[in-house]
């Protein structure tokens, strides 16, 4: 059970031979700005065009790089018409991020869609704002096995973790596209051509790999659902009961402005007297700062939760 | 896999269809086109010979695309905003070769002044404004509707649906705009220019040069030659309409005619993927109305949809017409078009029935994760606005990336209103009298040089109480890290002159100017507030590389000494994306990671942290 690449019981997939009939096959590639989403659908779209397929690739570019949403529509059939998927349609949702899998599950058809998803999670700063002791980030805390209840066909694999083992982090989209070889009728090695074409010299043997592995682990995949890399705290830490107070001895208060530039909550103020005051109690995470920075001593916390040695 | 080099790596090869371009056949090559390359592909095939541009999502592609083409064939250019890229291509227009100006429907806005004037003067050479509308907002201010401007101007509006359309119909408006004797809108939306299909490409017709043609009446608008013009701008709407009689640029598809449908642009393929069987009638082109097919169409069936993104453009002029059509009651007036919507739509109307089968993923309780976009990991930005926060200061913002600081955790821009409007409104704020805080505008290198030199002359010659703070990132960072005149390399990549700002802003009378690295957090903190303190206006330059533009600069990162991390939260107020929570916690509150793929060594966080636990990766673990 070493291998990174654990993951839960594949369920029915539907094959969808390209040409097969009128209906457009269509996929949908999620991630995070700048993990290669772009990338990803552009081979794909390549690839049917190679088979003369009619293909449409639809993406919002201007916030891509910006760590925000990004999102990738590929279409590819005999006619191809809206260059979006419709939700409720999508033949394939492949996700580089567990939590944008999530979010963009609705668009997969339910009832012989495959969902390929990388358990990496990036949480972004935004997700990183609950600072008060036993706060937890902003991040689903949903597991894989949850999903497979609604959706037992899910590929959950950690691609990133399989691409990091091979040398490369930035080959876990290759592990994941050898995944999708497997829900497409492409041939592999039109995949594996195409890849080597698109990806710097000295990695195309690393990538070359990975695609393999990607493929082989949805081909044969373990039967154990991977660790989600993020696990929430131990319960003693959830069920911490706060207290803390600010005690400001306004006699001492110089009004030198440390303790405002300071508090990172921004919850200190200096009054009409030119003494601190807290303006918001509620938002005060009892960090100590002002405390150990008052060169006064003007501030005391009382807390209740006791100090670590 | 990582690209090689750069996203652009890949399209030469997506571009080139293999088994095509060999073999005996000479059939015309097909490419997968995205949209924005379709119209610099036509504009090309047209015999274009001047393109100019102001970068703007999404129609910035456009003149990137025109520059891949040789320089023998077309003079192309960044311009410092929409109105100069309008006046070089009316310019080139009455030198008399065909001329391409390429904006977003906002950037329209600037370069309307030219725009009502030059439609009264018509053409030379062929004059097309290429337009990107942004339904949906993608990335802009508000979601205007290009059709209403180009009848506000009486220019013909042409609309592609796909990549093959809006190259024909680019190589097509130029033809119109010559043989009408006016400019002409070419309206791409969000969805249009950034979508990829097939399109079979030709090759490029020369036109020769007219050479200037020396007609005062009609190039030179005085009021005397304006009412003799006018009158022939109405004559000229009339014959669009004659021509649109017989043109292609109407597609009437015979269907069931128990409806019909009307409907233009990308909205035309989510009303054939969701209603295939109906009769449609697509229009190629919104304004002027192509009124004797439109009354034919609307007589051949029994009810009339019209599926339009935005306004109720051609709905109201089916009802100035007299004709029964419905639309905007079952279709939104704001926001993007998709197929759901389409499909929602028509099931509003009765036409379609029942839910569609989705995921019941209800039950599992997913909760979108919030993820806005956010500043660079190494962003020069974030200092000046943890400055701005940390002075307390009324800040009036500006277009660009640094609008990201509107939101927590910097949370520092108080106003933000169009290109270049951030001095202007420090201005009125200072001279309204009411504020207490000390009055700031931020603004970017090339926003300031699109529209920010004027507000600057004004603040010095009406002696406003202001400090403007100029972020020099040297690029045009949030549309992709296009050159400026700030930057000194043209869109082709030549070296020219480089503006100094220093040189430029003293020129203006400005006499209190101060330049601060934007990584130093103590020098930048002490000039802020010189500035403030300074009576009249203050201009202090940020001066920092983007970390993305025109080179990934990356440094050795740094990492957190996890036993002296108290979990303050100080360093996640820069909103640094390579700044995440460990598992690890002290008191209860998360400690700190840094994520050292992304961390790029700008050492702000090593600058603020209390507890000085922030260090260098040690040389053996990197």
């Amino acid at each position: 059970m070493n291998s990174p690449l654990q993951s839960t019981v594949v369920a029915e997939r539907r094959h969808s031979a390209p040409g097969e009939s009128t209906a457009a096959t269509n996929v949908l590639v999620v991630g995070v700005g700048g993990q290669g989403v772009i990338m990803i659908s552009k081979v794909i779209a390549l690839l049917c065009q190679q088979h003369r397929l009619q293909v449409k690739q639809s993406e919002v570019h201007g916030m891509a790089k910006r760590g925000g949403v990004v999102f990738s529509h590929v279409r590819f059939g005999e006619q191809v018409y809206s260059p979006t998927i419709p939700a409720g349609e999508a033949d394939v949702v492949l996700a580089l991020e567990w939590a944008e899998g999530l979010r963009w599950l609705k668009y997969l058809n339910p009832e012989t869609g495959t969902f390929i998803v990388d358990t990496q999670q990036i949480v972004p700063p935004f997700a990183c704002r609950n600072r008060k002791p036993g706060g937890l980030p902003g991040y689903d805390q949903l597991t894989v096995d949850q999903i497979r209840t609604r959706l037992p066909g899910i590929l959950a694999l950690d691609a990133s973790g399989a691409a990091t083992e091979l040398g490369n982090p930035k080959a876990a989209n290759t592990v994941l596209l050898g995944a999708l070889s497997t829900a497409l009728e492409f041939p592999a090695e039109g995949w594996q051509e195409l890849i080597a074409g698109a990806v710097p010299a000295r990695t195309v043997e690393i990538n070359r790999q990975a695609f393999n592995m990607g493929r082989e682990w949805a081909l044969h995949p373990p039967t154990e659902a991977p660790r989600l890399d993020k696990s929430p705290p131990p319960a003693s830490v959830q069920t911490l009961e706060r207290s803390v107070h600010l005690e400001i001895t306004d006699a001492w208060c110089k009004g030198c402005d440390i303790c405002v530039k300071t508090c990172p909550e921004r919850c200190l103020v200096l009054n009409a007297h030119q003494v601190v005051e807290i303006t918001d109690p509620g938002a005060c995470t009892g960090c100590r700062m002002c405390e150990w920075l008052c060169p006064d001593f003007a501030i005391r916390l009382h807390s209740s939760i006791p100090e670590p040695e | 896999m990582e690209p090689n080099h750069s996203n652009q790596a890949v399209a030469p090869v997506l571009n080139s269809v293999p088994g095509q371009s060999d073999g005996a056949q000479s059939s015309p090559e097909t490419l997968a086109l995205m949209g924005n390359d379709a119209i610099a592909r036509g504009a090309w095939e047209a015999g274009v010979q001047v393109a100019a541009a102001y970068p703007g999502t999404p129609s910035t592609e456009i003149l990137e695309a025109i520059a891949r083409y040789p320089a023998d064939d077309i003079q192309a250019q960044w311009s410092p905003n929409e109105k100069v890229a309008c006046d070089v291509a009316i310019g080139a227009s009455f030198g008399g070769v065909r001329a391409l100006v390429a904006m977003k429907h906002v950037g329209l806005n600037v370069a309307s002044d030219s725009l009502m004037s030059q439609t009264y003067i018509g053409v030379n050479g062929g004059l097309v404004l290429a337009v990107c509308d942004d339904p949906g907002m993608h990335s802009s201010q508000n979601e205007q509707d290009t059709r209403l401007v180009g009848r506000f101007a009486q220019v013909p509006v042409l609309e592609p649906a796909d990549a093959q359309e809006a190259l024909d119909f680019t190589r097509l408006a130029f033809d119109l705009s010559e043989q009408f004797d006016s400019p002409v809108i070419l309206r791409s939306t969000t969805r249009l220019s950034h979508c990829r299909s097939l399109a079979k490409v030709g090759q490029r017709r020369e036109k020769e040069s007219l050479g200037f043609r020396d007609d005062p009446v009609k190039n030179v608008m005085l009021p005397g030659h304006a009412r003799q013009r006018h009158p022939k701008l109405l004559e000229r709407e009339g014959s669009v309409q004659d021509y649109l009689r017989n043109s292609d640029l109407i597609r009437w598809e015979t269907g069931d005619t128990s409806v019909g449908v009307i409907t233009l642009g990308p909205a035309y393929s989510y009303v054939k993927e969701v209603l295939p069987e109906v009769s449609v009638l697509k229009l190629g082109m919104s304004f002027p109305l192509a009124e004797e097919t439109v009354r034919a169409f609307c007589d051949s069936v029994e009810r009339v949809i019209v599926v339009e993104e935005l306004e109720p453009f051609i709905e109201h002029e089916l009802h100035a017409l007299g004709i029964e059509a419905q639309g905007k009651a079952f279709f939104p007036r704001v926001g993007e078009f998709s197929p759901e919507v389409v499909r929602d739509g028509f099931r509003a109307a009765g036409i379609l029935p029942g839910p569609v089968l989705m995921l019941d993923t209800t039950e599992l309780d997913i909760e979108p994760l919030v993820r806005p976009p956010v500043l660079c990991a190494g962003c020069p930005h974030i200092t000046t606005y943890m400055a701005m926060r940390a002075l307390d200061a009324r800040v009036s913002g500006d277009i660009g990336c640094y609008t990201l600081a509107a939101v927590e955790p910097l949370k520092a821009i108080d106003t933000c209103v169009s290109m270049g409007s951030s001095i202007g409104v420090a201005i009125g704020l200072a001279k309204a009298g009411t504020e207490t805080k000390p009055i700031v505008a931020t603004i970017g290198d090339s926003t300031f040089l699109h529209a920010g030199i004027p507000p600057l002359i004004d603040a010095v010659y009406n002696q406003a109480d202001i400090t403007v703070l100029l972020l020099d990132n040297q690029t045009i960072a949030m549309t992709g890290g296009q050159d400026h005149p700030g930057t000194g390399v043209t869109l082709r990549g030549d070296k020219t002159h480089r503006i100094d700002f220093e040189e430029l802003i003293r020129s203006l009378g400005v006499t209190w100017l101060k330049t601060v690295d934007s990584y130093d957090v103590g020098a930048l903190y002490q000039a802020c507030r010189d500035a403030i303190e300074h009576r009249g206006v203050s201009v202090v330059i940020s001066n920092r590389p983007c970390v993305l533009d025109p080179v990934k600069i990356k440094g050795p990162a740094f990492q957190v000494q996890a036993e002296g991390c108290t979990a303050c939260q100080t360093c996640m107020n820069l909103g640094c994306p390579a700044l995440t929570w460990s598992e690890a916690r002290y008191e209860g509150r998360c400690k700190i990671t840094i994520d050292q793929a992304l961390c790029m060594g700008c050492t702000l966080c090593v600058q603020i942290c209390p507890s000085d636990c922030i260090q260098t990766v040690a040389p053996e673990a990197r």
